[in-house]
C-alpha cells in the first residue's frame, strides 16, 4: 500500500544558490566572523572578583586603556570554535591526497597512549629517575628508527623536516670540519626536482647549491652526478622516491659517485612512506636522512599538532649527532644534554637543535603506531600505499596525462596538464572544482619539473570503497573538461565557505596587521 | 636600437650600442602567471653569463632570471617594485629589468634571433 501522507522525498528543482537566507548561514555552513568582531568587554565567561589586597608593581608600565580583548560567555566561546573547527577539512573528514604530505589517518589508539599521564604531564626538568619510562620511549623509538632505515645514530630532537634537514646538513658540516676540509669543500648538489627545503637547508649554513638537472624519465643519472661531484663536493641532497613519484633506481651508483668524491649523501625522507620494510637507506648508501613522523609513522599532521623529524646518521656521521641524546646504562636510562659530556662517550656532538629534548608526544604517538603495527604491518602499510597509487594512476591514465609515461609510480603518482591543453580549463581550476565535490585537492604546481603538476599520494589510509568514489569523480570532472563544461571549473569554487582568493592581489598587497573594527577601538577607550 | 635576442631560459636582450636591456620574454611571463615580488641585482654589479641576476616571484613560483651576457649593471628598473605587474603587461616594454654594460660582446652571437625564439618555443610544446 502506498503511503500517500509521508513527505516528499525528490529534491525539486531547489539549489541553494538561488534561495539567500535571511541569516547568510547556509543550514549547517554558518558564517563566523572574527571572535574579537562578536565579543562585549562588558561579558565575559569568567566570573572572578577583582582581587582586594592587589598592588601593582608595574608603576609607569601599568595599562591605562582597556586591553580590548573579546568578552563571550561559554556557550559563545564554545560555539564560534566549534563552527570554525567545521570549517576545516582534515584526514578525519575525508580522503587527503595531497602528494608530499603522507596525510593518513592518525590511529585514535595513539592519542589515547599519548594522554597517559606518564607521558602526557611529565616536564623536561624532571629529575631523569622520574621519568624513566619517557625515557625508554624515546630509546625503543630510535632503536626502530635506526633498525627500519639501517643507520647508526639517530638525533630526535628536530621539530620538522626542514629542521631535520638542517640538523644532517650541520653533522655533514662538522664531519668536514674535522677533516680540516671546511675551506675547500662548500658544495651542495640538488636534483632540479628536490623539496624546495633542500636548496634551502644548504643555503642557510652557508653551502654553495648546484643543481643537477634530471633525465627525460624524471630521475637523476648518476653519470651526471659523477661529472659534477668534485673536491669542493660537500653533499648531495636527493628524495628517494622522488618528488615525481619515482624510485630513483640508479640510488646506489649516485651515493657511489658522491662517495668517490669525498661527499657525503643526505637522503630527503619525506617520502619514506614508500618503502618502509623493503628498502634500508643505510643499504643504499645514505649518510643522514630525516624521518617524518608526522608522515610515515601518523603523528598528527598541520593543524592536529607539532611535526618531529628525527635524524638517522651514518657510521660516519654518527659522533657528530646532536645532544641530547638517550643512553642505557646498567642504572636505566640517561640523558646525555652536554657536549662535553657527550665527549666523554666518544662523540663529538656539534652542538644542540631545541633547548630540550623534542616533541615527546609525538615519539609517544610514533611508537605506538610501530609497535601496534609490528615489522609486518609497516611493510604491509607501504606496499598498501604503493598500490592505492598505482590504483589511481592506472584508473586515470586514459583521462589525465603522465608526464613519464605509463608505467608504475611509488606512493604518489603524479599527472601533468597535457591533458588540459587548450581546454580553457587549468590545474589550478580543476583543483578548485574538487572542492566543489568535497575533496581537498592534491598539491598543484609541485615538483616544478613538470608543466602543471597535480601531485596525487592517496596513502594506505583509504579503502577501495573510498578510492573508487575519488576516482569516479575525478573521472566525471575530466570528462566534464572534456565535454567543455569550463564554467563548472573557472568559477569554482561555488559551494565553499568563501569563494575563489584573489591570490595575486594578496600576494601584492598584503594585509600583515588585524585592524579592530571601529566600534571595538572605541569601547577599548 | 639593435635587434633583441633571446635565450633558452627565456630572458631577452636589446642592445643598444655598448649597453643591453635586459628582461624576461611574453612567453616566460606568461608561464609564470601574476608577478609579485622583483628582487634586482644591484648597481655596479659585475655579472658573468648564466650569473643569477634577478629573482622574479609569483603566485605560483619563485625563478631566477640568468644574465644572457657578461658585463656590469649600469642601470636597474626600480619602478618594478612597486609595480611588479609591468612584467606581465608589458615585458618587453616596461617590464624590463635591467641594464647591462657589455664585456664581451661577442657572446651576444650565441643568442637565439626572435625567429629562432619563436621556433624554439614551438619545439618545446
Amino acid at each position: 500500500m502506498l503511503n500517500r501522507q509521508g513527505r516528499p522525498t525528490t529534491p525539486g528543482d531547489a539549489t541553494h544558490n538561488d534561495h539567500p537566507t535571511f541569516t547568510g548561514n547556509k543550514a549547517l555552513s554558518q558564517i563566523e566572523p572574527l571572535i574579537f568582531e562578536t565579543g562585549r568587554l562588558e561579558t565575559t565567561g569568567v566570573d572572578y572578583e577583582a582581587p582586594q589586597s592587589f598592588k601593582s608593581r608595574l608603576a609607569e608600565l601599568e595599562r591605562k586603556s582597556e586591553i580590548g580583548l573579546p568578552g563571550v560567555s561559554e556557550p559563545e566561546a564554545m560555539r564560534h570554535y566549534v563552527r570554525l573547527s567545521q570549517k576545516n577539512y582534515g584526514i578525519d573528514t575525508g580522503l587527503f591526497p595531497l602528494g608530499s604530505c603522507t596525510m593518513k589517518h592518525n590511529p585514535r589508539l595513539n592519542e589515547k597512549i599519548a594522554r597517559m599521564p606518564g607521558f602526557s604531564d611529565v616536564h623536561p626538568l624532571q629529575p631523569v629517575s622520574t621519568v624513566q619510562g619517557a625515557l625508554e620511549v624515546m630509546h625503543t623509538l630510535s632503536h626502530w628508527l635506526m633498525e627500519l632505515t639501517g643507520m647508526d645514530a639517530v638525533a630526535l630532537s628536530p621539530k620538522a623536516g626542514a629542521h631535520g634537514e638542517l640538523c644532517g646538513m650541520m653533522a655533514i658540516k662538522a664531519a668536514i670540519a674535522a677533516k680540516g676540509e671546511s675551506a675547500t669543500r662548500n658544495v651542495v648538489l640538488v636534483p632540479d626536482s628536490a623539496h624546495g627545503t633542500n636548496p634551502a637547508t644548504a643555503a642557510l649554513i652557508h653551502f654553495i647549491v648546484k643543481p643537477v638537472p634530471v633525465r627525460e624519465d624524471g630521475t637523476v643519472d648518476p653519470a651526471v652526478v659523477a661529472s659534477l661531484a668534485g673536491p669542493d663536493t660537500a653533499a648531495i641532497m636527493l628524495t628517494n622516491p622522488n618528488t615525481c613519484g619515482l624510485f630513483e633506481k640508479d640510488v646506489v651508483a649516485i651515493a657511489d659517485a658522491i662517495h668517490a668524491a669525498g661527499g657525503y649523501f643526505y637522503a630527503d625522507g619525506a617520502n619514506f612512506n614508500a618503502i618502509v620494510g623493503k628498502a634500508r637507506p643505510g643499504d643504499l648508501g645514505v649518510d643522514a636522512m630525516h624521518i617524518n613522523l608526522h608522515k610515515t609513522f601518523s603523528t598528527p599532521h598541520g593543524g592536529g599538532g607539532p611535526g618531529a623529524g628525527p635524524v638517522v646518521l651514518s657510521e660516519l656521521l654518527a659522533p657528530f649527532a646532536p645532544v641530547p641524546f638517550v643512553r642505557h646504562t646498567d642504572e636505566g636510562f640517561e640523558l646525555v644534554e652536554s657536549e662535553e659530556e657527550a665527549s666523554n662517550h666518544g662523540a663529538h656532538a656539534f652542538g644542540r637543535m631545541t633547548a630540550f629534548h623534542g616533541q615527546m608526544g609525538m615519539y609517544v604517538r610514533a611508537l605506538s603506531y610501530m609497535l601496534s603495527h609490528g615489522s609486518d604491518g609497516l611493510r604491509q602499510a607501504s606496499e598498501d600505499a604503493v598500490l592505492n597509487a598505482n590504483y589511481v594512476r592506472a584508473c586515470l591514465a586514459d583521462l589525465m596525462s603522465l608526464p613519464f609515461g605509463n608505467r608504475p609510480c611509488m606512493h604518489e603518482v603524479l599527472f601533468d596538464d597535457t591533458w588540459l591543453k587548450d581546454t580553457g580549463v587549468t590545474t589550478l581550476d580543476f583543483a578548485k572544482a574538487m572542492i566543489d565535490e568535497g575533496y581537498h585537492p592534491m598539491t598543484v604546481y609541485f615538483p616544478l619539473v613538470v608543466h602543471g603538476a597535480m601531485l596525487i599520494e592517496p596513502t594506505e589510509s583509504e579503502s577501495r570503497a573510498s578510492l573508487d568514489l575519488f576516482i569516479a569523480t575525478l573521472r566525471d570532472l575530466a570528462m566534464s573538461v572534456k565535454r567543455g563544461e569550463t564554467e563548472r571549473f573557472t568559477g569554482a569554487p561555488y559551494h565553499a565557505p568563501v569563494r575563489r582568493m584573489d591570490e595575486t592581489r594578496a600576494a601584492r598587497s598584503p594585509i600583515l596587521k588585524y585592524t579592530p573594527p571601529q566600534a571595538a577601538l572605541e569601547a577599548a577607550e | 636600437m639593435g635587434e633583441t635576442k633571446y635565450t633558452k631560459d627565456h630572458e631577452y636582450i636589446r642592445v643598444d650600442g655598448d649597453v643591453a636591456i635586459v628582461g624576461i620574454s611574453d612567453y616566460a611571463q606568461s608561464q609564470l602567471g601574476d608577478v609579485v615580488f622583483v628582487e634586482l641585482p644591484k648597481l655596479g654589479k659585475a655579472l658573468s653569463k648564466g650569473d643569477e641576476a634577478a629573482v622574479v616571484e609569483s603566485v605560483k613560483a619563485a625563478s631566477e632570471v640568468y644574465a644572457p651576457v657578461s658585463g656590469e649593471v649600469t642601470e636597474i628598473n626600480a619602478a618594478l617594485e612597486g609595480q611588479p605587474g609591468a612584467i606581465n603587461e608589458d615585458p618587453e616594454g616596461s617590464g624590463w629589468f635591467m641594464k647591462v654594460k657589455l664585456s664581451d660582446p661577442s657572446e651576444l652571437s650565441g643568442l637565439m634571433s626572435e625567429a629562432d625564439y619563436k621556433a624554439y618555443l614551438a619545439s618545446i610544446h
